[in-house]
Formats: structure tokens, sequence, C-alpha cells
């Protein structure tokens, strides 16, 4: 008797679990365990909310619902295959892996299986060249964007003139961590500044000596390239050796709640990099609220709504919508595949129109995609916390990166990778 | 009844040490071999492959190598995962270098380099035994993965310190690369942990397995009764190294395409590895299969069961699939120290004189 009942639940678990094959199916693969969870949970809630939104409030996209399939990699690559190739057969339009590592190896897979991928701000940046990289996306900015811009900030901050100044780079040792390195070389060579590298061995808990030589040798500014656990101890690290606050600048990943909170009043002053805006202050939270958190159809517990990681979640899921939108015009069909929802990420553009309907005006740049171009404008602003309100605030407008600098790099890379792997030109 | 040796006879000494010397046995190992090399092909798809079947023949070759060096000749080992990497940073070098040369003899030599390296880590084994050489291969562990991250030549100077296997074919079927089959995968998998078990088996059983063997039992005696106890340690060294060397070449060429050293060959690949020949067996090919087997397909299996059956959320599912894979190991050991090989000795035992015990 028991055994029945058991077995009917399991029966009645499947049919709800399967999703039906008319969907829009976006695989999130996520994780919600091990030593990234409090970075992984808020993201993956954030990109699953506003899917539920839309299926409540419009009835999906287009008239098709939408049908997000959650599968937990732990941030370990193996996992990610696992998760990749059990979600690819479900009809799978779009990935959003949220690891530099599972993007790597998805690269090459994605482009054999025909599914698109979007890394927004992570990733292999040179995958900006569509040319090359055709089923990878990773605008609106990716990592050698923000170390442009950081560096731009801190030559405003001085007057254009950061000659003989010296900066330290603190970085996650792995590929993600690595990225902006060439970057940082090619900017300190035009700008005369000294760059400093202090890599972390993951998970980054233990940081002691990378800040006593901090400490030791005074660098006028801190560059951070952190992930997971490694930002709060960096940050409490930082304030424990009283390095002024406002010289010490994250990456996008080294800017959540998460990273700050825990040193207290000592991290007042952290600046991080940005390219979405972080807090509920726009339209389309009060139907989040409505129709998702207060119907109980959120996927966490609802207390990270407009946390800087869920809106970043959230912002993946917007693009990813407006995608499908593109595409379906651009076809006529309102139930796109991934080869259709790769021509919408393609021919994407968002605009303050755009982004007002949508009830997110003022809150991501305005970029347009092309074949060329997957990479966008690689547009990022500085926010600063504040501990007293425990509050993220702008401290400036959108700064353009230097792209003479990082031009010729993404051409270079790419070049390199087209060669090892005998690819052909893409566009025309 | 079924299962004895009964009529078997043996006409000649070779019949007579073979190493499945029942009939019935020989006959399961040989439909075993047909299943998998004609059978499985028939019906593999990207997720049996990728998920399931190429991890499992991956870490059964690492399992093996251990097995040699820590089951056979008795030396401790926590550098597996080191020593994956640079058949891994081998085997991407040899690709990028020598584009014609077949994947096969790629893979090959990088267990051979892999096996030049192994045998220098191994030399402290001669002065040191027990835990304090765990600790001397442990730091063959850490100073290997530090090496594949600080020098930009092993991984050709890109951006991210990433590597990435290129497109490379066998008999005309690409078996690495992103468009590579899940059949050519496998197969070339299969081919190689064929070949290598069976090289191992016959070691073991030969005059080199007998020498590492007198050395684990008791390094004194073996001295005396006239093992060479340099070359026997460093042996094992080698071929223990080969084996993981191949391992790790075909984990990041076949199985993943695109590695980065700290978080694909770290220490808990090490444990890993030293947990599945606990588990399976120390000292036996059987449980470097069976070792492998447990702890690549019983996380897939729950996570199948957990999320794919009953719906529960990933999360709780991929924490209790991590409560219940502890529990099944404590549990295998409390009931079996020997691992699990051990059971399946008892169990043949047992159907021998079934059914009458006594």
């Amino acid at each position: 008797m028991k055994f029945n009942k058991l077995a009917a639940i399991a029966v009645a678990a499947v049919t709800a679990a399967s999703p039906v094959l008319a969907d829009l199916v976006f695989p999130s693969l996520s994780y919600r365990t091990g030593p990234y969870a409090a970075n992984g949970i808020p993201f993956a809630d954030g990109f699953a909310d506003y899917f539920t939104l839309l299926n409540e409030r419009d009835g999906g996209i287009g008239g098709v619902m939408t049908t997000v399939i959650e599968c937990e990699t732990g941030y370990s690559t193996e996992k990610g295959v696992e998760c990749y190739e059990a979600t690819k057969g479900e009809g799978a339009l779009m990935y959003q892996p949220l690891s530099t590592g599972i993007t790597y190896q998805l690269i090459p897979k994605t482009a054999a299986d025909g599914i698109p991928m979007l890394t927004s701000g992570y990733g292999r940046t040179s995958a900006a060249n569509g040319d090359v990289f055709s089923h990878t996306f990773n605008f609106p900015a990716n990592y050698w964007n923000g170390a442009s811009i950081a560096v731009s900030h801190i030559l405003d901050l001085n007057d254009g003139n950061i000659e003989d100044k010296t900066i330290a780079l603190v970085y996650h040792n792995s590929a993600y961590g690595k990225e902006p390195i060439r970057t940082l070389e090619a900017l300190a060579e035009k700008h005369g500044f000294n760059l400093t590298l202090l890599p972390v061995d993951a998970p980054g808990q233990e940081q002691k000596s990378q800040w006593l030589q901090i400490r030791r040798e005074r660098p006028d500014y801190v560059l951070m390239w952190g992930w997971g656990v490694m930002n709060p101890v960096a940050i409490q690290e930082a304030a424990n050796i009283r390095y002024p606050m406002e010289n010490f600048i994250g990456i996008w990943w080294s800017g959540s709640e998460n990273d700050v909170a825990p040193s207290g009043d000592g991290a007042h002053g952290y600046k991080a990099l940005a390219f979405h805006a972080a807090g509920r202050d726009f339209p389309l939270f009060d139907d989040l609220q409505e129709l998702v958190i207060d119907a109980g159809l959120a996927a966490g517990d609802g207390e990270h709504v407009g946390t800087v990681l869920y809106n970043r979640g959230m912002y993946g899921a917007v693009m990813a919508a407006e995608a499908v939108k593109v595409a379906q015009e651009m076809h006529g069909v309102a139930q796109i595949n991934a080869s259709m929802m790769r021509d919408g990420l393609e021919n994407l553009v968002i605009s303050d129109e755009i982004m007002a309907a949508i009830g997110l005006q003022g809150f991501g740049p305005n970029f347009e995609v092309s074949c060329e171009n997957h990479g966008g404008p690689g547009l990022g602003r500085i926010q600063q916390w504040d501990a007293s309100t425990e509050s993220w605030s702008m401290i400036t407008d959108f700064i353009e990166p230097d792209m003479d600098i990082i031009q010729p790099l993404i051409d270079a890379d790419s070049a390199a990778y087209a060669a090892e792997n005998g690819i052909e030109s893409q566009c025309n | 009844m079924l299962y004895r040796e009964a009529g078997d006879f043996k006409k000649s000494y070779a019949e007579d040490s073979q190493t499945f010397p029942l009939k019935l046995d020989r006959w399961g190992y040989y439909v075993l071999l047909a299943v998998a090399f004609l059978g499985v092909p028939l019906v593999i798809n990207d997720y049996w492959a990728s998920a399931v079947l190429i991890p499992f023949l991956i870490w059964t070759i690492a399992a093996l190598g251990l097995n040699i060096l820590t089951g056979y000749c008795g030396q401790l080992s926590l550098g597996s995962g080191g020593f994956m990497a640079v058949g891994a940073y081998a085997s991407y070098k040899l690709m990028t270098s020598f584009p014609d040369l077949n994947i096969m003899i790629i893979v090959l030599i990088s267990g051979a380099i892999t096996a030049a390296v192994g045998v220098v880590f191994g030399l402290p084994s001669l002065r040191i035994k027990g835990f304090y050489l765990a600790v001397a291969t442990l730091a063959a562990q850490f100073f290997l993965v530090w090496l594949f991250n600080k020098v930009e030549w092993f991984y050709n100077y890109s951006a991210s310190g990433q590597i990435s296997a290129p497109k490379r074919e066998m008999f005309g079927f690409e078996v690495t690369g992103p468009s590579a089959t899940a059949e050519a995968k496998y197969l070339f998998c299969l081919v190689l942990v064929v070949l290598l078990a069976w090289v191992a088996r016959n070691l073991t059983r030969g005059r080199i397995g007998r020498s590492w063997m007198a050395i684990r039992d008791m390094d004194i005696a073996a001295e005396i009764i006239g093992v060479n106890p340099l070359k026997t340690k460093l042996t094992a060294f080698a071929i223990s190294s080969f084996f993981i060397g191949v391992a790790g070449a075909l984990f990041f060429a076949v199985y993943l395409g695109a590695v980065e050293v700290g978080e694909a060959f770290g220490i808990q690949k090490s444990f890993l590895v030293l947990f599945m020949i606990i588990i399976g067996g120390l000292g036996s090919i059987l449980g470097s299969f069976i070792g492998a087997a447990f702890l690549v397909l019983l996380p897939v299996l729950l996570k199948n069961i957990m999320v794919g059956w009953l719906g529960w959320p990933i999360d709780l599912a991929a924490h209790i699939e991590l409560v219940s894979i502890g529990f099944i190991i404590m549990l295998t050991l409390v009931l079996e120290p020997h691992g699990m090989a051990q059971l399946w000795r008892v169990t043949k035992q047992k159907l021998r004189l079934w059914p009458f015990p006594h």
C-alpha cells in the first residue's frame, strides 16, 4: 500500500518535472552547493524568476511558455559536461553556465551542436570576435573591458596621469583570474604604471601572504579578480591592514553584497565594476514581487531579490527573452529552435525603449550585437559600497573601454584559436 | 552445481596458469568483451558516453595505475592528480607541436613522459615509507599543479592558462575535439582499458609483480631473498605513472576537451583515485574496475533517481548524494574491509561449493 502511494507520487513527479517539448527551454547550469554556492544561488534564482514572471504575466514569450531546466554543477567542469549532455536533447535554446571553466569546455561543443551560449561578463574574452566564435556571445561586457574600465577610472581620479603609480592585481589563480593580465600588461605599457601580480589559489580562504605583501609595498591601487569565498576574505584582509577602500576595485564578480557584508563597516567605500544596476528601484520588480514572489512561485526564498547577483541572473534571462523575440520576428515562428535563437542573439538590439518596455530603464547599457561583434560595446560603471545603508551606489556613468588596446588582443587570441582548430570565417 | 571445475581438465602449463581457469569464467569474460566492443557502440549516445562510460573507463586506468603502486607494491601515493596533469599537459604539447602525430601514439608517449616524472618523484621512496612517503608524493601533487599554472610554455602562452584539445583522428574517425562521435571516443578508451588491464594483470602475476608484492609484504625479507628494492620500487612508480599519465591524457583530450590544471587535477582527484582502489580492493585488477564504477557511476545514478524520477530540488539532491555516498563507503568498509573485489571472491567460493556448503 505504502509502496503504491510512493509510486504514484513518483509518477506524478515525473510527469510534472519532464518538460513539454513545445516549450522554449532554457537550461540553467546552476550551483546551489559547493564552495561557490553563495554566489550561484542568487544568480540561479534571478534567472528562473524572470522566466516564471514571463509565464505568469504574458503567457510566455510570443505565446509560447518557457521552461527552465536546472542542473547542478557545483562549479565542477565534469558535472558541467554531464549537465550539458543531459539537457541538450531537451530542446535547449541557449546555455549560460556562469563558470569560465565550463564555458571553455562548451565553446567547441556548442558550436558543433549548433546551440548558442551567452557568457555575460565572463568566459573567453576573445569570443567577442563573432567571426571565429559563431555560437558564443559575451555581451554586454567582458573581462578585458573590465580591466580597461578599472584603469580608466584610476586615470580619471589622477587627472589622466598614472605614470609610476603601482597597481596590484589580486586574482583567483585559474583561467578566470588570469584573463585580465594580458590587457593590464598592455595598459601598463601604454600608461606607464607598474603592475604587481598576486595570485590566490582556489578557493581563496588563505590570503595572508598576499596581503602582507600589499601592506609592505603599499601599491596605489588594488584590483581584484575573485569569486566565491575569495572575495569576502580579501575585503576583510584589506580592512585588517587598513588599506584605503576607495583604492580597492573589484571586477563585477567581486562586487556583491555577499562579499562586503561580512566585513561590516570595514568595507565602507569599496568599489566594484558593474555592467547593470543593483537594487530594486525599477518598475519590473513590482510585477516580480506581485506575480512571482508573493504568489509563492519564486525559485528561492525571495530574500535575494534586488541583490547584485540576483539582478545579474535576471539580466541574463532578460537578454535571452529579448533575443527570443528578435528570433521570433525574424523567422515568423513562435516556437523557435536553437539555430533561430542564435540569429536572434546576433541581431539583438537593446535600446532605451526596449528596456523601458521591460520596466528596466537605465538598468544596463544600450548595445547592438552583430556578426563580427559578439561582445557589445563593453561599457561598465563603477559602484561603491555604503556600509551604513548597506547598498551600492553608482559613482560614475558608463565608461568606455580602451578598444585600441583590447581589439588587437582579441584579434590575436581568436586568430590563434581559429588556427588551432581550423575554423573558417563565418561572417560573409 | 553450475560453477565448478569438475570436468575442466588442464592439459598444459599454459592452460593451468591462465587468468580465468574456469570455463564459465572464461566464457563470461568473452561475452563481456563482445558486449563492450560490439553491443555497447550500437546503443551508446552522447549522454551515456560523456557522463557515464568514458569517465568510468578513464578512471579505471587511473585506478589500475595506483593499484600497481599502492595495492601491489605497498607505496602509498597522493600524487595521482599531479601525474594525471603531467599526462594531460604532455599530450597537449605533443598535439599542438606535432599535428600529424597519431593520437594513439600521443597518448602512449604522454604515458611514457609521466613514467619518467613518476620515477623522479619515486626516488624518495627508497628512504622513506608509509605516511612519510604519502607526504612526499603530496609535495609532487602540489608542485606539479603549481608548475603547470606558473610556466606559460605548458599552455602555449594562452591568455587564461586553459588548454583545449584540437581535433585528432584515428582510422579516419575523430576521437578528440567537439565533433567526435560518442562511439569513436568510447571505443578508443575501451581499447586502451582492455590493453592496459591485460598488461597489468600479466605484470602482476609474473616476476615483476611478485617482486612488488614481496616488497609490499616485508621489504627487509624481500631484500634478503634477492629482490632489489631500488629497481622494484622504481619500476612500480614508472609503470603506475605510465597508467596514470595515459588516464590524464585521455581525461583531457577525449573526455573534457578543455582543462585547467587546478580545477581538473587538484588534490581531490588524488583522493578520488585512492578511494577507488580502497573501496574496490587493494591489489586486485577487478577491484580497480569496481572502485571506478562505484565512485563514477553511483553519483550519476543517485542524481538521476532523485532529480529525474522523484523530481526533488537539485540542491537537496546534491547534498543527499554526498551524504549517501559517504554512508555507503563506510558501510562497505565496515562490512568488507578488503574492498568489493573480496566480496566477489567470497561469492565465487560459495558458488563453487553450492549447494553443498560442507
